[in-house]
């Protein structure tokens, strides 16, 4: 990213008496990015989004925001606003006073802050609600008051704490295409907490996937989905099949290996790759692999007969066993062409496609102690 | 709804529909509280409305004269002593329960946001006081007010003082402090509760949003603990109006109350009607006061805003 750096994050830890739950985490957010921390719950997205809030101390490192050194800043003297995930709407207060709460310490005029008022409920959809009361709203609702109340205080950064894991999942996709047609809108910088994958993916321009306090890998949706670095986040991103692959011959930046039945593949060659002990983990992840009807022919093909199946309306999920690979491996086929009526048992070909696998590094060792 | 569900049995049986509405919530809800319903209703509604009715008649020595009468309720109102003690006894009530309220809050919200794993702890230190009897508590107040009580001889050698301070004991200012410390555990408790129920990521979300610790304080913990500030208020001032032990005791000439008027009218002065009518004003007039307190305390904190 060439932009300005908007968050940087210095070499940040967090102890919990001897637990950590920040592990040096460095990281640089540049100015109008959609930036997602993703990690399973426990691996310290959270306790980082509380410290660039100033909610959380940590014990080591420095966080500058805008370039300004932050950590000794009380939470009222950051350029940041939060959108918390229990939405924190104050109870004693309709929607309009919820929203204008952070704007008295302005000491605008009441036409300024009622046209604020106003015009952040716009952005947010819910024009006229200004006197509801907290207790009258849905769900989706108050998640537009936290979002309106946030972005009224024009924040340099907007950090949103697994923001839309109440909702229900039609209104969480439709809250997701809002989300981000907002960010592009008002350009602020936006770091986003969340356990979805397909959140993260949908929404940010990079994401960081994080396991035991720890930054395993920070890259764009697309990047992070199709090169992850360890079989953690190969995992986490959604399905993925791994094999163990003897490595045949290393080339410049690039790595032959021997992946069982599937042949000889030649793989990127990651940064600082070494494998030690001449094996390496290879995956590939189930939708690049491709069922075979009657007369279909493909260049890399493997016989198999399908061990399991589980429909899923749009796509069916099928475990195919073949012999001579110590896991089945899992595929996705889309149900246009009947992959829903294949019988348990039935003798099937698939197609792959060798550039289709990735090399995964293994994890470093998790001490939270 | 009883008397409705005898009714349907009695002319066409439907027993499924009568054993519905005995084994429904409402029914079991009724049964729940019915012993605790006619308690009250013998032992606090009945005796109120005997208090009630006395009011309204006279007392010729022995004989009670049941024709209707408001001439006790005119010396009541007009008695220039009775006047003065009303207004006593409501400023003593008002300036206890304020004060009780001030220094029970810091109180409730230390045990509530810094108690730690020792919340229940200190809860229960709260409550010691209360074990032993009202009366000790007050005398001891004697103890320690006193001509040469405690607080004088230690500010004598302290060198604080030269003689004793007389102003301490037998006038409503030991009423108050005596009753203030009396009350104080019944005021933390309702504050400490409403303080729990507060979220805290509404102070979060408070600070986020620009306030300082002290803002954030005024316009979030303070407004969302209210219900638990005027409860505590009610609890301590509906009782101490008609306090009778404390001002009998520490409060000397000044520190007369209502109650000791209306004790002398049941006792020596046998004149019952004219001390019931006395107990019903104080009746009234604790409850106007307490609605004005309620609402005063709801404006004065939305103003905070």
């Amino acid at each position: 990213m060439p932009e300005r750096p908007m968050i940087e994050i210095e070499n940040v830890s967090k102890f919990y008496g001897i637990y950590k739950a920040l592990d040096d985490v460095s990281l640089s957010i540049a100015e109008g990015e959609f930036f997602s921390l993703l990690g399973p719950s426990g691996c310290g997205k959270t306790t980082l989004l509380r410290s660039i809030a100033g909610f959380e101390t940590p014990t080591h490192g420095e966080i500058y925001i805008d370039g300004a050194p932050s950590l000794a800043l009380p939470p009222n003297r950051r350029p940041t606003n939060m959108v918390f995930q229990s939405y924190a709407i104050f109870p004693h207060l309709d929607v309009a006073e919820n929203v204008a709460y952070g704007l008295k310490r302005l000491k605008l005029t009441p036409q300024e802050e009622k046209k604020r008022v106003g015009d952040a409920l716009d952005q947010v959809r819910l024009s006229g609600l200004g006197q509801r009361k907290a207790h009258e709203l849905s769900g989706g609702q108050r998640q537009r008051v936290a979002l309106a109340r946030a972005l009224v205080m024009r924040p340099k950064v907007l950090l949103l704490d697994e923001p839309l894991s109440a909702l229900d999942k039609k209104l969480r996709e439709e809250m997701q295409v809002e989300l981000r047609t907002l960010q592009k809108a008002v350009g602020i910088t936006f770091i986003l907490v969340t356990h979805d994958q397909y959140e993260a993916l949908a929404l940010s321009d990079r994401i960081a996937v994080m396991f035991g306090g720890r930054i395993a890998q920070v890259a764009t949706p697309k990047e992070i989905y199709q090169h992850p670095r360890t079989r953690k986040v190969a995992d986490f991103l959604g399905g993925m099949n791994f094999l163990k692959a003897r490595v045949l011959g290393e080339q410049a930046g690039a790595v032959s290996v021997d992946a069982a039945r599937f042949g000889a593949v030649s793989l990127a060659k990651p940064h600082g790759f070494s494998a030690s002990d001449g094996h390496v983990t290879v995956g590939i992840r189930p939708e690049r692999l491709r069922l075979l009807w009657d007369d279909d022919r493909a260049p890399h093909e493997l016989a198999g007969r399908i061990e399991n199946r589980a429909y899923f309306g749009e796509v069916t999920h099928l475990t195919v066993g073949i012999d001579g690979l110590e896991e089945p491996l899992s595929m996705v086929e889309t149900n246009n062409y009947g992959a829903d009526d294949l019988p348990i048992g039935a003798e099937i070909r698939l197609a792959f496609d060798p550039d289709a696998f990735v090399l995964l590094a293994e994890d470093p060792p998790v001490s939270r102690v | 709804m009883t008397a409705a569900a005898l009714g349907a049995a009695a002319d066409t049986p439907p027993p499924a529909r009568q054993g519905r509405w005995v084994r429904s919530e409402e029914a079991r809800g009724l049964a729940m509280i019915s012993p605790t319903f006619l308690y009250a209703l013998a032992l606090l509604l009945l005796p109120v409305l005997t208090v009630l009715a006395y009011s309204f008649w006279t007392q010729d020595y022995l004989d009670i004269d049941r024709t209707f009468t408001l001439e006790n309720y005119r010396q009541a109102l007009t008695e220039p002593i009775y006047r003065d003690l009303f207004v006593r006894s409501l400023w003593i009530s008002l300036v206890v329960s304020v004060a009780t309220v001030v220094f029970s809050y810091p109180i409730a919200w230390f045990i509530s946001f810094h108690g730690g794993v020792h919340r229940n702890l200190w809860l229960f230190l709260v409550t010691v006081p209360c074990w032993t009897s009202y009366l000790l508590r007050v005398m001891s107040w004697k103890v320690i007010l006193g001509y040469g009580g405690v607080l004088n001889t230690g500010l004598i050698s302290l060198g604080l003082i030269d003689e004793p301070v007389t102003s301490l004991l037998y006038n409503s200012n030991a009423v108050v402090i005596t009753l203030v410390h009396s009350w104080a555990a019944f005021a933390i408790l309702p504050i400490y509760v409403s303080l729990q129920k507060i979220d805290r990521t509404l102070i979060e979300a408070a600070r986020d949003l620009g306030d300082s610790r002290m803002r954030a304080f005024f316009r979030v913990t303070l407004p969302l603990s209210l219900p638990g500030v005027v409860s505590a208020f009610l609890i301590v001032m509906i009782p101490t109006v008609g306090d009778y032990v404390t001002p009998r005791l520490v409060g000397g000439k000044d520190g007369v109350m209502i109650a000791t008027a209306i004790q002398t009218q049941f006792g020596k002065g046998a004149n019952w009607p004219l001390g019931a009518a006395l107990s019903v004003t104080t009746m009234v007039l604790v409850s106007l006061a307490a609605a004005v307190v309620v609402f005063a305390l709801k404006f004065a904190v939305r103003r905070i805003r």
